[in-house]
C-alpha cells in the first residue's frame, strides 16, 4: 500500500517537474543556465523575458488568433456534435446504425496523410495564411459526435422527448428546447477538450499559416528555432502559451478527466 | 362549406411537413459531420493517390502523368528507407514501454485511494501541454552541456551525452518526450475500462491468496482486452505519423541540419517528416513525390496496425 502511494507520487512528480522546470528557466537569465548544478528554483527575470518574447515574435497577434480559432472551433464542435448526437441517440432513421459505425471508423483514418491535397485545396479557396484554413476543417469531428451520442443516449430520457412531441414540438423544437439544455454538462466538457486540442494544434497551422500571422504554437516554434539557442526566450514563450491552459485544467481537471474516461468506455 | 377544402389541404400540408420533419430531418442533423469529413478528410486522402501518379510540383503549370514512376524512385531512395527505419524504431521505443506503464498505473489507481483526483490530474497534466512546449522543454532537459538529465546521470559516472547527435540516443530522447505526453492519458483510458470489471472477481482472487500482480495478469488484462486492442491500434496509427517532435527537436536542440531533415545525418527523420520535407521544405515542392510517400506510409500504417491487431487479440491465453 505504501509502495503504491510512493510510486504514484513519483509519477506525479515526473509529470509536473518538466513544467515546473520550464518556469525556472523562463525566470532566469541565460547565463544562469551554464551553472553546475543547474538552477532549481525560479529567479526574478520572468517579466523581462516575457517582454523579450513580445519583441521577438508577434505574440499578441498569435494569442488573439489562437483565442479566435480555438474559440470558434469549440463552439461549432459543441453545437454540431450535440445535433448529430441527438439524431444518432434518439431519432429513428434508415441507416442510422451503419452511419454511426462509419463515424467511429473515421477516427482511425490517418488524415495527416492527405495533407498535400488539403493544402492544395486551401490554395484554391485562397484560405492559406488565414484562420479559415484552421477553423473550417475542424468545425465538427467524429470524436465529438460519438461523445455526445454516448452521453445523450444515456442521460436524456426518451419520455421527455415524447412529451415534447405530444405538445406539438417539431424535431428542431425538441432539439432547441429539450436536448440542448440537457446536453449542457457533456457539451461543456467536450468544449474544453476541443479548446485544448485546438489551442495545442501545431502541424497544420505551421503548414498553412505564415510566420507573420501565426497562432501561439507557430510563434513558439519560431522562438525556439533561432540560430542561437536562446532557451530562456523559448521557455518564457512556452510558459505564457501553456500556463493559462494548465491553470484551466487544474481548475476543471476533474470534469475533463471524467469526460475522457466516459468517451473511452466502449471505444 | 367553402372553407372545407382549404382546411383539408392545410391539414395535408401539415402532415406532409410532419413526415418530412420526422423522416428527413435526422439526415440533416448528421450531415455536417459527413460533409466536412468528405471534403477535408476523405477527398484529400483519395486525391493523394491521384497526385502521386504525376510529376507535380507547387509551381508547375501542367502535371505530367508518370504512372508508378514516383513509387519506383521512392523505393530506391535511401532517405525513404532511413525514415521508415526511424519511424519503426521510435514507434516501438515509445509505444511498448508506454502502454505497459499505462496499464500498471491504471492498476495502481484502480483502488480506493486518498488523493485519487490529485493523482489523476497530475497524470494528465503532460497531455495538456502542447507538442511545441514539450519539445522545447525537453530539449533543454536533454541539453548536452547544461541539461538536467546529463547532470543527474553524472552522479552515476556517465559522461555528457550529446542526445540529439546519435541515432539511438536521439530516438530515446524523442521516445521519452512522447511517453511523457501520452502515458497518463492512456492510463486513464485503461482505468475507465478497469472500473467496469466486477469487484467480486478481485475479492475471490484475494481470498484465494493471489498477489496483486497475479490479479493484474489473470483478471484485469483478460477483462479489458477490447480496450487494450483499441488503445494499441490508436497508438500505432499515432506512432506511424509522428512528425512534430522530430521536427521541433531538430530545431530547438541545435543539432543542425535543415528544418525537416531530422538532424544533420537524418538520424531522427520520420516518414511523416520525410513527406513534409519533399512537399514543403524542399526548394522543389515536389507534391507528386511527397504524395507517393504519403500513400506508401498509409499502406504501412494499415499493415502495422493490422499486425498489432492480430497480435493483441492473440495475447489472450498466453499471459494467464
Amino acid at each position: 500500500m505504501r509502495l503504491r502511494y510512493l510510486t504514484l507520487t513519483a509519477v506525479a512528480f515526473f509529470s509536473a517537474f518538466p513544467l515546473y522546470y520550464s518556469v525556472v528557466v523562463a525566470s532566469r537569465h541565460n547565463s544562469a543556465l551554464a551553472q553546475v548544478p543547474p538552477p532549481l528554483i525560479p529567479g526574478g527575470n520572468f517579466f523581462a523575458n516575457v517582454s523579450r518574447v513580445f519583441d521577438t515574435v508577434p505574440f499578441g497577434l498569435a494569442l488573439a488568433n489562437s483565442v479566435i480559432v480555438a474559440g470558434s472551433i469549440s463552439i461549432a464542435v459543441m453545437f454540431f456534435s450535440t445535433l448529430a448526437g441527438f439524431a444518432f441517440a434518439k431519432l429513428k432513421f434508415r441507416g442510422r446504425n451503419i452511419m454511426l459505425v462509419i463515424t467511429v471508423a473515421t477516427m482511425m483514418v490517418p488524415a495527416q496523410l492527405g495533407i498535400i491535397p488539403l493544402y492544395m485545396l486551401m490554395v484554391k479557396l485562397e484560405w492559406t495564411g488565414t484562420n479559415y484554413a484552421l477553423i473550417v476543417p475542424a468545425l465538427v469531428n467524429a470524436f465529438g459526435v460519438f461523445f455526445m451520442t454516448q452521453y445523450l443516449s444515456r442521460a436524456l430520457p426518451t419520455e421527455l422527448l415524447e412529451a415534447g412531441r405530444v405538445d406539438g414540438c417539431s424535431t428542431w423544437g425538441l432539439f432547441w428546447h429539450v436536448v440542448l439544455p440537457a446536453a449542457r454538462p457533456a457539451a461543456a466538457v467536450l468544449g474544453m477538450l476541443t479548446f485544448m486540442s485546438a489551442w495545442n494544434d501545431y502541424f497544420w497551422p505551421l503548414v498553412v499559416l505564415s510566420p507573420d500571422n501565426p497562432t501561439v504554437q507557430v510563434a513558439l516554434s519560431t522562438l525556439a528555432s533561432g540560430y542561437v539557442n536562446d532557451y530562456v526566450l523559448g521557455l518564457a514563450g512556452t510558459a505564457i502559451g501553456t500556463l493559462p491552459l494548465v491553470a484551466v485544467f487544474a481548475l476543471f481537471g476533474k470534469h475533463i478527466i471524467g469526460g475522457i474516461m466516459q468517451g473511452a468506455v466502449k471505444g | 362549406m367553402s372553407t372545407l377544402p382549404l382546411a383539408i389541404s392545410r391539414r395535408r400540408r401539415r402532415s406532409v411537413r410532419h413526415t418530412l420533419d420526422v423522416r428527413v430531418s435526422p439526415y440533416a442533423y448528421v450531415a455536417p459531420f459527413f460533409l466536412l469529413f468528405c471534403a477535408f478528410g476523405l477527398f484529400p486522402l483519395v486525391y493523394t493517390a491521384w497526385v502521386s501518379l504525376h510529376e507535380w510540383t507547387l509551381l508547375s503549370e501542367t502535371q505530367e502523368f508518370v504512372g508508378l514512376g514516383n513509387f519506383s524512385t521512392l523505393l530506391a531512395d535511401g532517405y525513404f528507407w532511413n525514415a521508415t527505419f526511424n519511424t519503426l524504431s521510435i514507434g516501438v521505443l515509445s509505444t511498448v514501454p508506454q502502454l505497459a506503464l499505462a496499464i500498471w498505473l491504471a492498476h495502481l489507481l484502480n483502488r480506493r485511494l486518498r488523493f485519487q483526483t490529485l493523482f489523476r490530474v497530475s497524470l494528465l497534466l503532460p497531455n495538456v501541454t502542447s507538442v511545441v512546449a514539450v519539445v522545447v522543454i525537453f530539449s533543454q532537459l536533454f541539453g548536452r552541456d547544461f541539461g538536467v538529465i546529463n547532470w543527474v546521470l553524472s552522479w552515476f559516472g556517465v559522461g555528457n551525452i550529446d542526445w540529439a547527435a546519435g541515432t539511438a540516443t536521439s530516438h530515446i530522447a524523442l521516445s521519452v518526450m512522447i511517453m511523457w505526453r501520452w502515458t497518463g492519458y492512456n492510463a486513464l483510458i485503461f482505468l475507465a475500462a478497469m472500473q467496469a470489471v466486477p469487484r467480486e472477481l478481485y475479492e475471490a482472487a484475494t481470498l484465494d491468496g493471489a498477489s496483486t500482480f497475479k490479479q493484474l495478469r489473470s483478471i484485469t488484462i483478460p477483462m479489458i482486452r477490447p480496450t487494450i486492442v483499441f488503445v494499441v491500434i490508436v497508438s500505432t496509427i499515432g506512432a506511424m505519423q509522428i512528425i512534430a517532435e522530430p521536427m521541433l527537436f531538430g530545431q530547438s536542440s541545435g543539432a543542425g541540419g535543415g528544418i525537416a531533415t531530422g538532424g544533420p545525418d537524418r538520424q531522427f527523420q520520420t516518414l511523416a517528416l520525410f513527406v513534409y520535407e519533399q512537399g514543403f521544405a524542399n526548394s522543389t515542392f515536389d507534391f507528386g513525390y511527397a504524395s507517393a510517400a504519403s500513400w506508401l506510409m498509409f499502406l504501412a500504417v494499415v499493415v502495422v496496425a493490422g499486425i498489432n491487431f492480430l497480435i493483441t487479440r492473440r495475447v489472450k491465453g498466453g499471459l494467464v
